[in-house]
């Protein structure tokens, strides 16, 4: 901990450095990027959502005049079987190969089966009409319980259950049943005074980030890779691209550019080792490859539908004594649904000492599911916090007091395993309790008939820390060259300025940020987990007593005197009589042991889980379903705001997304396994109108971890929405939804009318 | 997207000279903001496009007490509602010609494209419905008129033949004491395509008591937009009230055939058919009464 609290540059609002560029234009996103002699390609998908495929004949496509390479399952070597953490979940080379290219079978509406490289764009498109692909169209799984049954067609054929830790022995569709237990359930349940138990069924959803993913690459003569490309995680995607394609990780050169949103659907390649493979193919030339929103939404990873069972017991005082979860997650084409992190959140906010979670990873014929802000967590939260919100009705307590009674404190044993340490979740609660909104009356209604809900819930996320690097250089005129290694998706570079300029006693305009890749800057974990402005803040707060360090021995020459005699106050540094500032001292490091420059690398600790508690008001329109958000507050232990505009930001997102996810969308498939509606006109995100002014309340308990008390901030305001939108709605029509998403025609079916 | 010819006809003999030659190869872009996105996602195909923005009679917008309005097929959005005469003699069209697009899209989109695109969707076909527009329509062998409820063959497909182009609507002048309306019904409160629409006129009795003329047309509840004749002429002669509303609105629903898709269940739109059509009425009274 540093020793005084007391900031001067933390906590303000100041502009963000990639801001002007933004807004005007000029920044450079993935699909900017121009080279000479560029290739554009395109990319061929299977029309089946599962079926063998018999062979990919290219001649016809290759001999049209102006494509200069063609692709297909033949271009890529068999990919190890390693799993490994990647991102926010774990990676299967051997799969993650598969996924991006197709070898003997279609998994998905929209998988990849073949990819051409051409002059422009035109000829790419009509090249693949010439790739001929005998199917063998085969039964698709497209729904969690079906592909649980015995008696289903079976996905992937190799895949065995991982039971409770053992091997099962026939072909399933079950990848695995993981089982979290908490004292004695069943004797708990006896003796509970109120019980309530409940389904939940929810849809597939897609993060919706505004930029498509895309990847522009050159294979050179020497066998190096470099690719350009929007990724929340250029380490790992340059581990992706040497694995699949077999290239040493230093011949590997990931440049991240500017991004356009990932939300988590950009911590893995899709695209990049397709353009290198087709560069090399095509004489090496550099190859560009982007995706239109239908292939976003086809073959991109979406975020689990699925389905729970939520059942909770409480004795005559409040107290929730027993609590069970049943929980299956598609994870799509192959294995890896966010099942894990669902089954930590869903009870992840209370204490009981009597728990059991039964959840289940399930494969079905839909693109692999990818990370989407707090992966799995906010169907998870809508369950628990629908039943919760039902006990307390039950028993007659108020849904704020029931959490309060009921919520974790430090020392308390998550259901998974941990046990928390200095958490804030309760001061989320009484800032809601206190707060303008939850004691106003509610809105009246804008038309006769209509009526009006009041919703809370709350919501849990875990937090990551991980790995970061940075480096910094000393310029003569006192300012620093700031090179970090975590994809910006926020404001990050900014909010680690910040914590840079504050370590060193800088202004935070002295800090000259830039983003680096993974040949100029040591190695980055992702842009996940909520964990870039607590881990590489770590790195810059290190970065930050490095320079100091330096510094003082520049002084120490200075003076003739040792460096550890040199004191450091802010920007000052003084020796007795003697001061200067940095400023000044980085004038004269030349007369004093040469230029400065600096490098961190850590393996960074001690990320807090965070806690939000949010309140809506819904309007109902009965006749039709439809639903208005009239009023929406939330609150958030985000440890320290660096920047609380970012703050504020992540938080209106989050709630924004998962209002969205509460309201409307969903991927709808036909009976086939077709996506139908792979557009932003029928795949239905709120826009601007649909939404009040999201009111937000930071509250601060500082990370004692963190040198700057740093919380993650960005996944845990994505939790709660849905769960707080049903209890408003519940609260307006006296209607509990068991379903997401809460459209119109879900709302009417639930009131009865259809 | 494959390569096409662009041809800017000057005249409509010119256009319906191209449109007979080469029949389904040619394309007509009025405003292009449903054709360019259809050609460019494959959806359709042209070997030439012909655009008609250039062509006099297509941009012709003029009112007469006696004739009524005139409103060219490739006039676009933005001058329909953007004539304040005709804001308040047509309140009906305007809220179709308003919630078309954003305002980008209403620079460029037209009542013709709206038309000839068909879509069971399309957010102007009610309400021409419901104001009695006709369409003229040239060709080859000179020109002749449609009655809108006749226009549509089926999603996407109009009963225009080769070599037609549709020049224009004629749309009679506003009788008194009348008011229309157009409301759609989205999940969201922008950028969608209505689940079920109605479109709406009536014409109430001098002391605004009774109606005495109605007309009620609903969209997305069939392969076409569906006029309901019964259900207007249900109406005529009935109090104005809650009571004959609602049995209009139920013969509305009663007429509605839809389909499920990604968008609505068929039970959803047929409950939706009474509602919209209720709230349309509504509002059509109280214009018809201000
Ligand atoms: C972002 C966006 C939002 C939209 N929102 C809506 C909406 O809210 N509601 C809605 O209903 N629609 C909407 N549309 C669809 C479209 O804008 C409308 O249907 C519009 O009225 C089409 O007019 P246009 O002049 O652009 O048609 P065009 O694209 O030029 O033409 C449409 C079709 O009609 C044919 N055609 C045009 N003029 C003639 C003619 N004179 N004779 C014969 N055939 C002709 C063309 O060949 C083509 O098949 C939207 C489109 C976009 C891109």
């Amino acid at each position: 901990m540093i020793e005084t609290q007391e900031f001067k540059v933390i906590g303000t609002r100041p502009i963000r450095p990639d801001g002007i560029d933004k807004v005007t234009g000029r920044a450079q996103y993935g699909a900017d990027i121009k080279l000479q002699g560029l290739l554009y390609g395109r990319v061929l998908r299977s029309p089946h959502a599962h079926a063998r495929i018999r062979s990919v004949d290219v001649s016809a496509a290759e001999k049209l005049p102006g494509v200069k390479a063609v692709i297909t399952g033949r271009d890529f070597p068999a990919a190890s079987n390693e799993t490994v953490h990647a991102g926010e979940g774990v990676v299967n080379f051997s799969y993650l190969s598969e996924n991006l290219m197709a070898q003997t079978r279609a998994l998905y509406h929209g998988h990849v089966v073949a990819a051409v490289a051409a002059v422009d764009v035109h000829i790419a498109e009509e090249a693949l009409k010439l790739i001929k692909v005998d199917y063998e169209v085969l039964t698709p799984v497209l729904d969690v319980i079906e592909a649980m049954r015995d008696d289903s067609p079976v996905v992937l054929q190799e895949v065995r259950t991982d039971e409770l830790g053992e091997k099962g022995t026939k072909p399933t569709n079950i990848a695995s049943h993981g089982r979290h237990d908490l004292g004695d359930v069943d004797k708990a349940f006896a003796n509970a005074a109120v019980i309530v138990e409940r389904e939940f069924v929810t849809g597939t959803v897609h993060q919706g980030y505004i930029e498509p993913q895309n990847g522009t690459a050159i294979s050179s003569m020497d066998g190096s890779i470099t690719a350009w490309t929007s990724t929340q995680s250029a380490w790992d995607e340059r581990r992706e691209i040497s694995e699949v394609l077999k290239v040493p990780l230093a011949m590997v050169r990931v440049i991240p550019m500017e991004i356009g949103g990932g939300f988590g659907g950009k911590l893995n390649a899709y695209l990049e080792p397709l353009a290198a493979a087709l560069s090399r193919k095509a004489g090496h030339q550099p190859v560009k490859l982007t995706m239109s929103r239908d292939e976003v939404l086809k073959a991109t990873g979406p975020t689990s539908a699925s389905v729970m069972r939520v059942k909770m017991g409480a004795d005559k005082s409040g107290r929730i004594i027993a609590a069970y979860a049943w929980m299956a997650y598609e994870a799509g084409a192959f294995p890896g649904s966010p099942i894990g992190a669902g089954a930590a959140v869903i009870f992840g906010p209370y204490r009981f000492e009597n728990a059991r979670i039964d959840y289940y990873d399930v494969i079905v014929n839909k693109p692999k599911a990818q990370a989407y802000r707090a992966p799995g967590g906010t169907n998870a939260a809508y369950a628990a916090e629908v039943v919760v919100n039902d006990l307390a009705e039950k028993l007659g307590i108020d849904p704020l007091e029931m959490r309060l009674k009921n919520g974790a404190r430090q020392g308390d044993r998550r259901a998974d395993g941990p046990t928390y340490g200095p958490i804030a979740y309760l001061e989320t609660i009484e800032a809601i309790k206190v707060s303008a909104h939850y004691n106003s009356p509610k809105p009246a209604p804008s038309r006769l008939g209509n009526k009006v809900g009041r919703g809370v819930a709350s919501g849990y996320w875990g937090n990551w820390d991980g790995r970061s690097s940075a480096s910094a250089v000393i310029n003569s005129d006192g300012r620093v060259s700031y090179l970090e290694g975590s994809t910006d998706i926020g404001g990050l570079r900014a909010s680690l300025a910040m914590q840079l300029a504050e370590t060193i006693g800088l202004k935070y305009e002295d800090i000259r940020p830039m983003m680096g890749d993974t040949q100029t800057v040591g190695f980055n974990d992702a842009t996940g987990g909520s964990r870039s402005t607590y881990g590489s803040g770590m790195a810059a707060h290190r970065l930050g007593l490095k320079i100091i360090a330096e510094m003082q021995k520049h002084a120490a020459a200075l003076w003739d005197v040792q460096p550890e005699q040199v004191n450091v106050k802010g920007d000052v540094y003084s020796c007795g009589e003697k001061a200067i500032t940095f400023k000044e001292l980085a004038g004269q490091l030349d007369e004093t042991g040469g230029p400065i420059s600096v490098s961190v690398s850590l393996d960074t600790k001690g990320a807090l889980p965070t806690f939000a508690t949010q309140v809506v008001d819904v309007e109902v329109d009965v006749e039709t379903g439809k639903l208005q958000i009239l009023r929406y507050t939330a609150a958030q232990d985000v440890g320290r705001a660096i920047h609380p505009s970012y703050v504020e930001g992540q938080i209106q997102g989050g709630v924004v997304q998962g209002l969205g996810w509460a309201m409307h969308e969903e991927y709808v498939y036909d009976k086939d396994g077709h996506l139908l509606n792979g557009s932003l006109l029928d795949y239905r995100m709120p826009t601007a109108l649909d939404m009040p002014m999201i009111d937000t309340i930071l509250v601060e308990v500082p990370n004692p971890n963190h040198p700057f008390g740093v919380k993650g901030v960005g996944e845990v305001p994505i939790v709660p929405p849905a769960g707080a939108l049903a209890n408003a709605i519940y609260d307006a029509i006296g209607v509990r939804m068991n379903v997401l998403p809460m459209n119109p025609r879900n709302v009417l079916k639930a009131i009865g009318t259809i | 997207m494959q390569a096409f010819s662009y041809v800017s006809a000057k005249s409509v003999s010119e256009a319906s000279a191209i449109l007979a030659q080469e029949g389904d190869n040619a394309k007509v872009l009025s405003g292009g903001t449903d054709i360019i996105v259809q050609l460019r996602e494959g959806r359709r195909s042209a070997h030439v496009v012909v655009d008609v923005k250039a062509i006099p009679e297509l941009n012709e917008l003029s009112y007469d007490a006696a004739a009524g309005l005139t409103i060219g097929a490739a006039v676009p959005m933005h001058r329909i509602y953007g004539d304040a005469k005709l804001a308040a003699l047509y309140p009906g069209l305007m809220d179709s010609a308003t919630l078309i697009g954003g305002t980008a899209i209403q620079g460029r989109a037209t009542l013709g494209g709206n038309v000839c695109t068909a879509s069971p969707a399309g957010d102007a076909l009610p309400t021409l419905i419901a104001l009695n527009a006709r369409c003229v329509v040239a060709s080859a062998n000179g020109t002749r008129e449609i009655a809108i409820e006749n226009f549509f063959a089926g999603p996407g497909r109009t009963v225009l033949q080769k070599g037609d182009l549709l020049v224009a609507f004629k749309l009679p002048a506003p009788q008194p004491n009348s008011g229309a309306a157009y409301l759609r019904f989205i999940p969201r409160n922008e950028m969608d395509i209505a689940v079920v629409s109605a479109g709406v006129s009536v014409q109430l009795s001098a002391d605004k008591s009774t109606f005495i003329a109605a007309r009620i047309a609903l969209g997305a509840v069939a392969p076409t937009p569906l006029f309901v004749p019964e259900a207007g002429a249900a109406l005529i002669g009935q109090p104005v009230g809650a009571v004959a509303v609602n049995a209009a609105a139920e013969i509305a629903k009663a007429a509605a055939r839809p389909i499920s898709d990604m968008r609505g269940s068929a039970e959803q739109r047929k409950h939706l058919s009474a509602v919209m059509t209720k709230r349309t009425l509504e509002i059509a009274i109280e214009r018809a009464r201000a």
